[in-house]
């Protein structure tokens, strides 16, 4: 029982405190894997790392129904996962609130007039980290010929067919070329 | 109800065909809450993805909150995220378990690769749209590619970022204003 309210409080406290996508969380986590709780160790807690980035889901909340599961079951899994979200909705749902309000404020439009293009440049990071675990070489800044070239073929096709195709049958695609030529 | 029902199916659809981290949803967010539901545009996902760098919780779920409130109020925005977690909550709970040991195949390992090098083609597709829609003049083209350099060359931070495009932002209308009562 013990154990569920600590994970309600643990877990919470991550949602509360890491601020800003599901990469935020992973010191607090390695902050977890220090206190003596003994939910899980720290080369427990790199091998969820590897599992959640090739599992369907957002990172952040893969990780904590894993690390809950680790620590308290599959209810430590649950109740993990739903205090991690929890702030985030009450807040959102707060500001919400304001944006709506203020939608029309001339300030709030220049204000996201200016942002998009910055967090234009944030998206366009994040892409190139995908193209790090894809087809850049992950030493130097050599790609991988036969990745890319998956890469390429792909992106050309949804380029020509665009809307007609499906983004799961893209990726169930892409899950079968990784299959048959051994990516 | 019914709406309710297609929040929730909607971003389960997304959570489960999210690979990676918070900006692998935006393929699946495009064609979902974008093209087919018309829920939001370009730009208002733009908005939410600025406000959720700099707010407690992960991207995702900021993004599916701000959504399900704007369609169904703060039970819409529940019930949204309640989806997009839902998926998380079976496949690591049912497969993880089963999926530590079968990642040891070779053959796995290949399906997670070829799935990686899907991704990154429909992000890079998603990234086009949205910087399209997000960049629409001179001043966006400059303020794109100084935040970019600054990010790659100094590792500003996301929270830096937005920060920095709040005062460009303010800044700009203040000369505007200043423009206009010359």
């Amino acid at each position: 029982m013990m154990t569920y309210i600590y994970l309600i409080i643990e877990f919470f406290k991550i949602g509360l405190f890491s601020v800003g996508g599901g990469l935020a969380t992973l010191p607090w986590l390695f902050d977890l894997a220090e206190k003596d709780y003994g939910w899980f160790t720290s080369s427990q807690l790199a091998d969820m790392i590897a599992i959640s980035e090739s599992t369907p889901g957002p990172m952040g909340v893969n990780m904590a129904t894993y690390a809950g599961y680790n620590a308290g079951g599959i209810f430590g899994g649950i109740i993990s996962t739903l205090s991690l979200a929890l702030p985030g909705i009450v807040i959102i749902i707060i500001i919400y609130g304001f944006l709506e309000k203020f939608s029309d404020n001339k300030y709030v439009k220049g204000v996201f007039y200016a942002l998009h293009p910055a967090v234009g440049a944030l998206i366009t990071l994040a892409c190139i980290q995908v193209y790090k675990s894809s087809f850049l070489a992950s030493e130097g800044f050599g790609i991988k010929p036969l990745h890319f070239a998956v890469f390429a073929v792909i992106f050309a096709v949804k380029l020509i067919f665009g809307k007609k195709i499906h983004p799961i049958a893209v990726i169930a695609a892409g899950a079968v070329i990784g299959a048959v030529i051994s990516l | 109800m019914k709406e309710l029902l297609e929040l929730y199916f909607s971003f389960f659809r997304i959570g489960l065909f999210t690979f990676g981290g918070g900006m692998a949803m935006l393929p699946m967010l495009t064609k979902e809450i974008v093209e087919d539901k018309k829920w939001a545009t370009n730009e208002e996902i733009l908005n939410y993805f600025a406000i959720g760098q700099c707010t407690p919780g992960i991207i995702a779920i900021n993004t599916a909150t701000f959504i399900g409130t704007k369609r169904r109020g703060a039970v819409g925005g529940f019930v949204a995220t309640l989806g997009m977690i839902t998926p998380s909550l079976i496949v690591i709970l049912v497969i993880a378990s089963v999926l530590s040991k079968i990642m040891h195949y070779e053959i796995v390992g290949h399906i997670f690769v070829g799935i990686r090098v899907a991704v990154a083609a429909l992000v890079t597709e998603s990234l086009i749209g949205i910087l399209k829609s997000g960049i629409k003049d001179i001043f966006g083209i400059v303020f794109y590619i100084v935040t970019l350099t600054l990010c790659l060359c100094f590792d500003l931070s996301p929270i830096c970022v937005v920060v920095l495009g709040v005062v460009v932002g303010v800044t700009r209308i203040k000369l505007i204003n200043k423009e206009k009562r010359k």
